[in-house]
């Protein structure tokens, strides 16, 4: 542990640090290696894609950074906190205020709408009821959906319910956005404007964003890091050099 | 309270001295009552007569009395009950119709006579007489005529004109005071008639002497609280009593039974329904995994998902707190309506049987919604305890 939190002292600008991270599950009697010895430092402001195919641990990964899960061994810090060593009250507050998370299947509450679907985690963060509704018609109405505040998640397109499901993952002004396939359910186009939305706040608001998805086309496009995953590996790490020439807010290069 | 004579003491004048000089008791007085022929304007009515100690004047009971009590306690006179002084009036009560205004008897009954007749029980000296007499019937005793002297007495048929002061409200049927009489005499005055009671053929051998026994002694105790003392004192003199704590005795053991079958069966409904509560959630926790799963992904804490599910127990129990109070007060209605409407047929007076005090709604809610919340903390931990990965990937 203490090699660890040196490791994480090196890289002072690094915002997600993870070393020798596994997590392993058992599955009868075989051992299943979701994660297996993943190192991975991300720097303030990228937009990485984690990138392969399926069951190759990408998920998993996502679920360890957003403290959903535990690592069986290894550790990972965000921000400064070792998730590993988190009680389940503090987990449940670093998954509130540090990371925002988007889903494949967007994962709206369908007995809800929208306006109280994005109010959730002002909830749970003990917001003023007042000021939770202007609030979430902020961040509604910053995605578009201004004229869709009363409705229902089935009242909506797949492409609507993932611009809400962003703007309820953005509410409590998290630096680490978290996507899990985000544009799994949606066609090429939908899942291209949701992505524009991505890396605007990103670019705007300095966020940095952790992306998996097994599209390397949309990857190109948005990431400016691509890290490629196998067998709950870490193969490849690679810049995208296509956007290499794009300046991040802060003027730092990914 | 009555005390009647067991087997061993005489329940006589200084018996009933030593009762009023008991702890708590106010009087003892000697409970004479017989069944007799009252002439009132040359009409025979047969009618049970009993006597009052002149202590009853004070007594609620005389409150709404027409005319005055008894001028003294040796006084020829007579109060008639209500009902008694219609029928001598020849006047027949419909039932259900109004009760008749005590007012409007008075003027033609008070200072009327009534002749009374009736039997004197008197003791006869030496052995038994088997011949009658022209004026009344002789009774004899001849089993131990041998061996008690006076054990035999002679029953003798008397007239005695009664002078009409009073008619009371009291109600004939009611237990309290000399109940069920419809003609009072005052006490002192009827113990002097030697009245042949139904009782007397019991307990012949005193009879025969001279001085009066009582077949029961009507005890006035302080307050209701030294009932219970005073009759035990009373059983060790040797007397057997009998009184309205009595009376009620059995009915409050039947009600005690019935209270606790009904806590029993409340019971056994109270703990099939919390275990209907905990399956209710327990299923919803089911259904709604995935939804606790995105929950705990956007940053809900195991006790806010804690909250949110004892916040939904205790919604079903004020919900079904209250429909189960409406449910009780519209059976309550239908079950008071439905009586109301026998009643009427029986032309009697409207009744309320059923009625649900305030206190009694809130508390029924209030516990519905204690028992829900009871029921809902071991599904809202589980809840708070499910894993958001597993819960997330559940369809």
């Amino acid at each position: 542990m203490t090699s660890v939190s040196d490791k994480s002292k090196q890289n002072g600008s690094s915002v997600v640090s993870t070393a020798d991270l596994c997590r392993h599950y058992r599955m009868g009697e075989t051992l299943i290696r979701a994660v297996d010895g993943v190192s991975l430092q991300v720097q303030s402001g990228e937009f990485i894609a984690l990138l392969g195919a399926s069951g190759s641990g990408k998920s998993s990964l996502l679920n360890l950074i957003a403290g959903l899960d535990r690592p069986t061994s290894g550790s990972v810090v965000v921000y400064g906190n070792n998730l590993a060593e988190l009680s389940r009250l503090e987990l449940s507050k670093y998954r509130l205020r540090t990371v925002g998370m988007v889903f494949q299947s967007f994962n709206l509450i369908p007995s809800m709408n929208l306006m109280e679907n994005v109010e959730l985690p002002l909830r749970f963060a003990e917001v003023d009821r007042n000021k939770r509704a202007s609030l979430a018609q902020t961040a509604l109405h910053r995605v578009g959906l201004s004229a869709r505040l009363r409705h229902r998640p089935s009242e909506l397109s797949g492409g609507e319910q993932q611009r809400a499901s962003l703007a309820r993952a953005l509410i409590n002004q998290p630096r680490l956005l978290l996507a899990d396939e985000p544009t799994g359910n949606l066609d090429s186009h939908t899942g291209m404007e949701i992505l524009d939305l991505v890396r605007e706040f990103n670019e705007t608001l300095g966020m940095t964003v952790l992306m998996v998805t097994h599209e390397r086309t949309l990857a190109e496009r948005y990431a400016k890091r691509l890290i490629f995953l196998a067998d709950g590996k870490l193969v490849d790490d690679q810049r995208n050099h296509e956007h290499e020439t794009v300046p991040t807010l802060q003027g730092g290069r990914p | 309270m009555i005390c009647a004579p067991a087997d061993s003491p005489a329940l006589d004048e200084s018996a009933r001295e030593k009762i009023t000089q008991l702890r708590d008791v106010l009087e003892a007085s000697p409970d004479i009552r017989f069944i007799t022929e009252l002439r009132y304007q040359d009409k025979p009515h047969l009618t049970l007569i009993a006597a009052l100690p002149s202590s009853a004047k004070e007594r609620d009971a005389f409150e709404n009395m027409q005319g005055q009590f008894f001028s003294s306690d040796s006084a020829p006179e007579a109060i008639l009950q209500k009902s008694f002084a219609e029928e001598l009036l020849g006047k027949r009560r419909k039932p259900g119709e109004d009760d008749t205004n005590v007012a409007e008897l008075g003027p033609p009954l008070l200072g009327k006579d009534l002749v009374m007749r009736y039997a004197e029980r008197m003791a006869t000296p030496g052995p038994a007489i088997t011949a009658s007499e022209t004026n009344g019937t002789q009774n004899a005793v001849s089993d131990h005529a041998d061996d008690v002297a006076g054990a035999a007495y002679s029953v003798i048929s008397r007239e005695q004109t009664l002078k009409i002061v009073g008619i009371s409200d009291l109600d004939p049927d009611s237990l309290r005071g000399p109940g069920r009489a419809r003609v009072f005499l005052p006490l002192k005055f009827a113990e002097n008639l030697h009245v042949m009671q139904a009782t007397s053929l019991r307990d012949n051998s005193s009879a025969a002497a001279n001085t009066p026994t009582y077949a029961t002694v009507s005890v006035r105790v302080r307050s209701a609280k030294n009932v219970a003392t005073v009759e035990n004192a009373i059983r060790k003199m040797g007397f057997n009593t009998f009184s309205i704590v009595d009376a009620t005795r059995s009915m409050r053991q039947f009600f005690a039974v019935l209270d606790l079958f009904l806590g029993i069966f409340g019971s056994l409904a109270l703990a099939v329904a919390s275990i209907g509560i905990v399956n209710t959630l327990v299923m919803a926790i089911l259904e709604r995994r995935r939804e606790i799963g995105i929950m705990k992904a956007i940053g809900a804490s195991d006790v806010d998902v804690k909250k949110l599910f004892f916040a939904e127990a205790g919604a079903m129990g004020v919900l079904g707190g209250a429909v189960g109070v409406a449910l009780g007060w519209t059976i309550g209605r239908v079950i008071n309506i439905g009586t109301n409407i026998y009643l009427k047929r029986q032309e009697l007076p409207p009744e309320q049987i059923w009625f649900v005090p305030w206190w009694l709604v809130l508390g029924a809610i209030v516990f519905a919604l204690l028992v829900s919340l009871i029921s809902g903390l071991y599904p809202a931990s589980r809840a708070a305890r499910l894993d958001p990965v597993q819960a997330l990937r559940y369809e």
